[in-house]
């Protein structure tokens, strides 16, 4: 079990300080790396390419395509679907700050008031993951329907009017509104935000905490000033493991909202796969790649933890 | 005040549990719902209770089917993944080689990338090569994606190894066939085997990449979605139900053996 619950990692593990040694064979590393890479080359980084270059072709699935270096598609794509790209980013925002908010308090549990209970709620945690993701994310469907106990309660306490207020229900309902799908994110990768924090809160030595007891630190200026900030490295892997799937997710967008509620990952999926509108499809798909990327680097490098990656 | 007190105390224990309630509260539905006898084609809504689906779990055309196809292709990219991705881990932390830099981003990447994107430019590359969608596009996709996983979960394993037990094997005139298989083998197992199971757990939920890739070809997840639109069977939540529980059991088994083991040690 201990194995599995250090499996999801942060996002990569730090370089070894010292080089490592040289050994004899010169050559036997790169056979080691040979099929692996190859892979990753012929099926990861090659198909970017080709991506790249579909997108900036025209001509038609019956006369098929060539590379015309159109550029005006990304253009098209982009005055054509900004709603959803911005709504992609808002919904993917609001689940990262939800999973941190709720996953912050649960990491904190497991890793210094569990006790015996901490390897229970850790298989807690990671046991969702054991019933196909579809079928959990199709239950909320049941949980949320319009004469359930959720909306029934919500209502009666009048949450449904502000939330209607605030735009992210209508009609009194929550299914196939914005409230359902953030929700529904929110439950997606709620475990990908609790595991890096807790191997980050896991490994704060307690006599810290004690430390800042004896200087008459507060409990909450102890979490302010000592515990959050030795937990960044959690935080920032947590939020990137979050919000990047979260951003080019379609499944919550298609099974718990509606026409209104498309993310950008709908739309690619719908080009590619419904549609057939090949460089459309692949110039959104290469901008949420740019985007995702610039994303990433900036905030790495904002929040100063170079050693991440 | 003692009850505000107890509440400050244990305010972060309560909203921890409340977070796990959210995290489980699916699950039970799934399982509840395993019992129902909807009335209509979909199993949302409770109407009364029946052991029906459980009686006859692969009652509904092309479920069972599915799954299967499902299980080998986890089976396989598993497999795949975990030989090519431990390679790649003992190349990193072992040896020296030029382009280690380049390497090391090959294999974070595919961890950053949204899936849809990664889908999208697979299926521009099979289309482009004329490739016949199907089992095969989707085991070289899934152990695409699985691959770097696994590298992380060794490397992390074999970095913490001590090399002197690999110096000492040698020099007790081990070969070096016999020192990998007797050492080295053993002691990165751990990694090796969470990487596997990390692998599996991926490959047979994944939707997105094999939505993309899969042609006409359908397993459990593209069963699930389909279902989603045309009605979803009871037997769904069987399945989704009997997984958790052996997945859970599994675990348990697991964690008490290695108790055990740890005692008798001690």
């Amino acid at each position: 079990m201990s194995t599995l619950t250090e499996a999801p990692p942060p996002l990569a593990p730090a370089e070894p300080a010292k080089k490592p040694p040289r050994k004899r064979g010169r050559f036997t590393p790169y056979w080691l790396l040979l099929p692996g890479i190859l892979w990753l080359i012929v099926f990861f980084a090659l198909p970017m390419l080709y991506q790249a270059s579909t997108s900036v072709q025209q001509g038609s699935l019956e006369e098929g395509y060539k590379v015309t270096w159109h550029f005006a598609t990304y253009w098209d794509a982009l005055s054509a679907y900004w709603p959803q790209f911005l709504r992609s980013v808002f919904y993917a925002a609001a689940a990262t700050v939800l999973c941190l908010l709720l996953g912050y308090p649960l990491a904190y549990l497991i890793a210094f008031r569990a006790g015996r209970w901490r390897n229970l709620i850790m298989i807690l945690v990671i046991a969702p993951f054991f019933t196909s993701f579809l079928i959990r994310t199709l239950a909320w469907k049941t949980i949320l329907a319009d004469n359930g106990v959720v909306v029934h309660t919500l209502n009666s306490l009048h949450v449904l009017d502000l939330t209607n207020w605030l735009g992210w229900t209508a009609g009194d309902r929550v299914l196939a509104t914005p409230l359902a799908v953030v929700c529904g994110l929110t439950y997606n990768f709620l475990p990908f935000m609790i595991l890096p924090l807790y191997t980050s809160l896991e490994r704060i030595d307690g006599r810290l905490h004690e430390a800042a007891g004896d200087l008459y630190a507060k409990p909450w200026t102890t979490f302010r000033k000592v515990t959050f900030p030795l937990s960044m490295p959690g935080v920032v892997s947590g939020t990137l493991l979050t919000f990047i799937p979260a951003a080019g997710d379609y499944v919550n967008a298609e099974l718990l909202g509606s026409t209104d509620t498309r993310m950008i990952g709908n739309v690619i999926q719908t080009q590619f796969l419904r549609i057939l509108d090949y460089p459309t499809a692949a110039a959104l798909s290469f901008i949420l790649m740019a985007a995702i990327l610039a994303m990433v680097t900036l905030y790495i490098r904002r929040s100063g933890t170079e050693d991440l990656v | 005040m003692p009850f505000v007190t107890w509440l400050k105390r244990h305010l972060v224990v309560i909203a921890g549990l409340l977070t796990l309630a959210y995290l489980l509260l699916p699950n039970v539905i799934v399982t509840v719902f395993s019992f129902n006898k909807p009335k209509g084609r979909f199993n949302y809504e409770w109407q009364r209770f029946s052991t029906d689906a459980w009686k006859d779990p692969c009652g509904v055309a092309d479920m069972c089917g599915s799954l299967s196809l499902s299980l080998q292709i986890a089976v396989w990219a598993t497999v795949g993944a975990t030989i090519l991705g431990t390679m790649i881990s003992f190349a990193l932390v072992r040896y020296r080689f030029r382009a280690r830099g380049a390497v090391n981003s090959l294999i974070f990447l595919p961890m950053a990338m949204p899936e849809v994107v990664m889908a999208a430019s697979l299926l521009t590359l099979f289309l482009n090569m004329g490739a016949q969608l199907g089992f095969w596009t989707i085991l070289i996709a899934h152990i695409m994606f699985c691959l770097s996983f696994v590298v992380t979960a060794v490397k992390a394993r074999v970095m913490s190894m001590d090399p002197r037990l690999e110096e000492a094997a040698r020099d007790l005139y081990a070969g070096p066939v016999q020192t990998f298989l007797r050492v080295t083998l053993p002691i990165a197992a751990p990694g090796i085997a969470a990487g596997a199971l990390l692998s599996f757990a991926l490959s047979f939920d994944d939707f997105i990449i094999t939505n993309f890739n899969a042609g006409s070809t359908v397993t459990f997840p593209m069963f699930v979605w389909g279902s989603a639109q045309r009605g979803t069977p009871v037997q769904i939540n069987v399945i989704g139900t009997a997984m958790f529980l052996i997945a859970v059991l599994f675990v348990l088994t697991s964690m008490v053996v290695s108790n055990r083991r740890n005692k008798q040690k001690a």
